[in-house]
This record gives structure tokens, sequence and C-alpha cells, in this order.
């Protein structure tokens, strides 16, 4: 066990944990966030895609000492109102099907939105192909990426 | 000129024609020698990157130095799953960073992403691409600045000794070992630099 100290959704935590722990489990278990999701524990399908100090990451791999002193941001965390674009932007298209692998797709939709304002088809596929649905949601996800960034971008 | 006089002139002509001859002999012997220890010195070399460079294309590099814009996977080399690219720096594409992934060390979990500090193709600005290529174009290719990220022998030693390449030797189950120990591997690299790093035709 030892103490690690992070920074989830903006608020400091100290944790006596084993350092190998998935970060996974210390959000789901630890935490409550149950939003980030178990898919296949391999970083294989994005389900649990959370950032750290704004980069995507598959947190089932990643060992909580890697994520020390960081900032790790959770779906739950991309706002408090359901106002960051990409939220606005799934709730307009209805992207989900069963909503399982969504909260990994979100992420990684908003780490792209972060260093490409306005991405085309290919940026999205490119950026997107580690985010496995199989409700086949792909095409409303594309959709939905494009619509977040007209709404950050403020045109709509 | 008196008859022993014209007897020691042409003796000490004798004499200097001599030495001439010696001296001759002399720088051929010389000349062949040094000729022999270069020859010796590049087959030296040679055999030593033969070596170096069955390490070099063992699936554990070359799936990473790679020309097309993804890297390759197993010892079969097929292609990295989720349409994995090089992207602007050789980390990945935004959202699909190398790291997102890729641990500072091997996942636990069997199947799991393999992983050391910097896991990163080589940049797109000098790919340095060894699949397909023969022995000599791998040699002449690893030598050349423009092709080798601006590296000087010195440096490729450097470069044979991070944790990256280091990882080649601890790749996690299912993978296969480069075919010579890491040390070993180093130590042909030395020598075939110190040999005057030849290549193959």
């Amino acid at each position: 066990m030892e103490t690690t100290r992070l920074s989830v959704n903006g608020k400091a935590i100290e944790l006596e944990i084993d350092p190998t722990t998935p970060v996974l489990w210390v959000l789901r278990d630890q935490l409550g966030l149950t939003g980030t999701k178990f898919g296949c524990g391999l970083a294989l399908c994005g389900a649990c895609t959370v950032h750290v100090d704004g980069n995507a990451v598959r947190s089932c791999v990643m060992p909580v000492r890697a994520v020390a002193g960081k900032h790790v941001t959770t779906v739950e965390g991309l706002s408090r109102d359901r106002s960051h674009p990409v939220q606005r932007a799934w709730l307009q298209v209805q992207v989900p099907q069963c909503g399982y692998c969504q909260p990994g797709q979100m992420m990684s939709a908003a780490a792209l939105l972060a260093v490409n304002t306005n991405p085309s088809d290919a940026d999205i596929d490119e950026a997107m192909a580690g985010n496995l649905c199989r409700c086949g949601t792909y095409a409303r996800v594309r959709r939905a990426i494009h619509l977040a960034s007209e709404i950050a971008r403020g045109q709509r | 000129m008196n008859l022993r006089a014209l007897r020691h002139v042409l003796f000490a002509a004798a004499l200097s024609l001599l030495a001439l001859f010696f001296g001759f002999v002399q720088l051929r012997v010389r000349a062949s020698a040094s000729s022999q220890t270069d020859q010796e010195s590049a087959e030296k070399s040679l055999r030593a990157f033969r070596e170096v460079a069955s390490v070099l294309t063992s699936p554990r590099c070359l799936n990473c130095h790679v020309p097309d814009d993804g890297p390759l996977q197993g010892d079969d080399h097929h292609p990295h799953p989720m349409n994995v690219k090089r992207g602007p720096d050789g980390k990945g594409s935004a959202a699909l960073h190398c790291f997102a992934c890729h641990q500072s060390e091997n996942a636990k979990t069997l199947h799991g992403p393999p992983g050391a500090a910097d896991w990163q193709l080589p940049p797109p600005k000098t790919p340095m691409a060894w699949k397909g290529l023969s022995t000599g174009e791998l040699c002449r290719t690893l030598k050349d600045p423009a092709k080798n990220g601006n590296r000087s022998p010195q440096d490729l030693i450097v470069h044979m000794d991070t944790s990256l390449v280091r990882w080649a030797w601890n790749p996690g189950p299912g993978r296969a070992l480069p075919p010579l120990p890491h040390d070993q591997f180093v130590s042909r690299l030395k020598e075939w630099i110190d040999t005057g790093a030849a290549c193959p035709n």
C-alpha cells in the first residue's frame, strides 16, 4: 500500500492503495464514478477511456501510480451541467443505442476536439478507431463530433 | 681516374642501388601488410554488421521501423489493430496516442499491451524504415544521418541502450526475443563502428 495523491474531476484525492491498481477500479470502486466502464480490461475496446492531463488514456491498464500528481477527468467531469459541446451534441444526435461504450466514445471525442477544433471525417475515423461499439453507432458518433465541433466554434 | 678510384666509384654505386632496392621492397611489404590489415578490418566490420542486422531485422525492431504510416504487431508482422497511426511526432494521433494504452512497463495481464518509457514510432520526418531493405541498404540507412534521425555512430550506441530498445529483450509472453543477447548486440555494434562501419554491397 502507498499513499497516492491525484486530482479527479478537479477534486484533490488522497488514497492508501496498491500502486499497481488500475485507475479504472480506483474511479469505480473507490470513488464511485461509475460512468467509466470496464470493457475488455486489455486496452482494446476504449470503454474505459478517461483523460489524464487532457490526453485520452485507457484506465483499465494504467496503474494508479502513473497518475500520481496528475489531473484525471472522467465523463462525469466533462461539465457540471451537461454543457460540454460533446455532451450537447451526443444528446442532440441521440448517439447511444445500448450506451455502454459511449462514455469512452465521448472522452475520445473530447480529446480530439481539444487539439483539432474542426476535424475532418478522416481525422475523426483516425482518432476514434480505438473505441469499439457493438451496436454500430459509428455513423452517429461521427455526426455528433462534427456537431460538437460546430457548437464549440459558436456556429450552433 | 685510375683503376682503383674507378673500383671505389662502382662499389659505391652498387651499394646505393642495393639500398634503393631493399627500401623499395620494404615499402611494398609495408603497403601489402597495410592493405591486408584494411581488408581484415573490413571483413571484421562486415561480420559484426551481419550480427547487428540479425537483431535489427527481428520483429521487435521491424514492427515499428516501418515504411507505412502505422506500426505492425507480433512475430508475423500483422497490422496494429485500431488503425493506429504514426502521427505528427511518431507518438500516435489525437485521442489515440501510443501512451493511451502503452504504459512504462508491460501490462501484467496476459495479452495486455506491452510497455516501456517513451513508447513510440520513429517520427515521420525520419521514419527510419528498415522493413524490406537488403542488409546493405539497412547498413547504409543506419549510417546516414539524413535517415537515422541525425545520429552519429556514438548516438546509435546510446539509442540501442534506451528503455524502448531494451524492451525488445523483455517483450512479455508470446513475443520472440532478438537473436542475440543485448550486451552482445551492443558489443557487435561497437565493433562494427570501430572497424570502419563497413557495409555489404
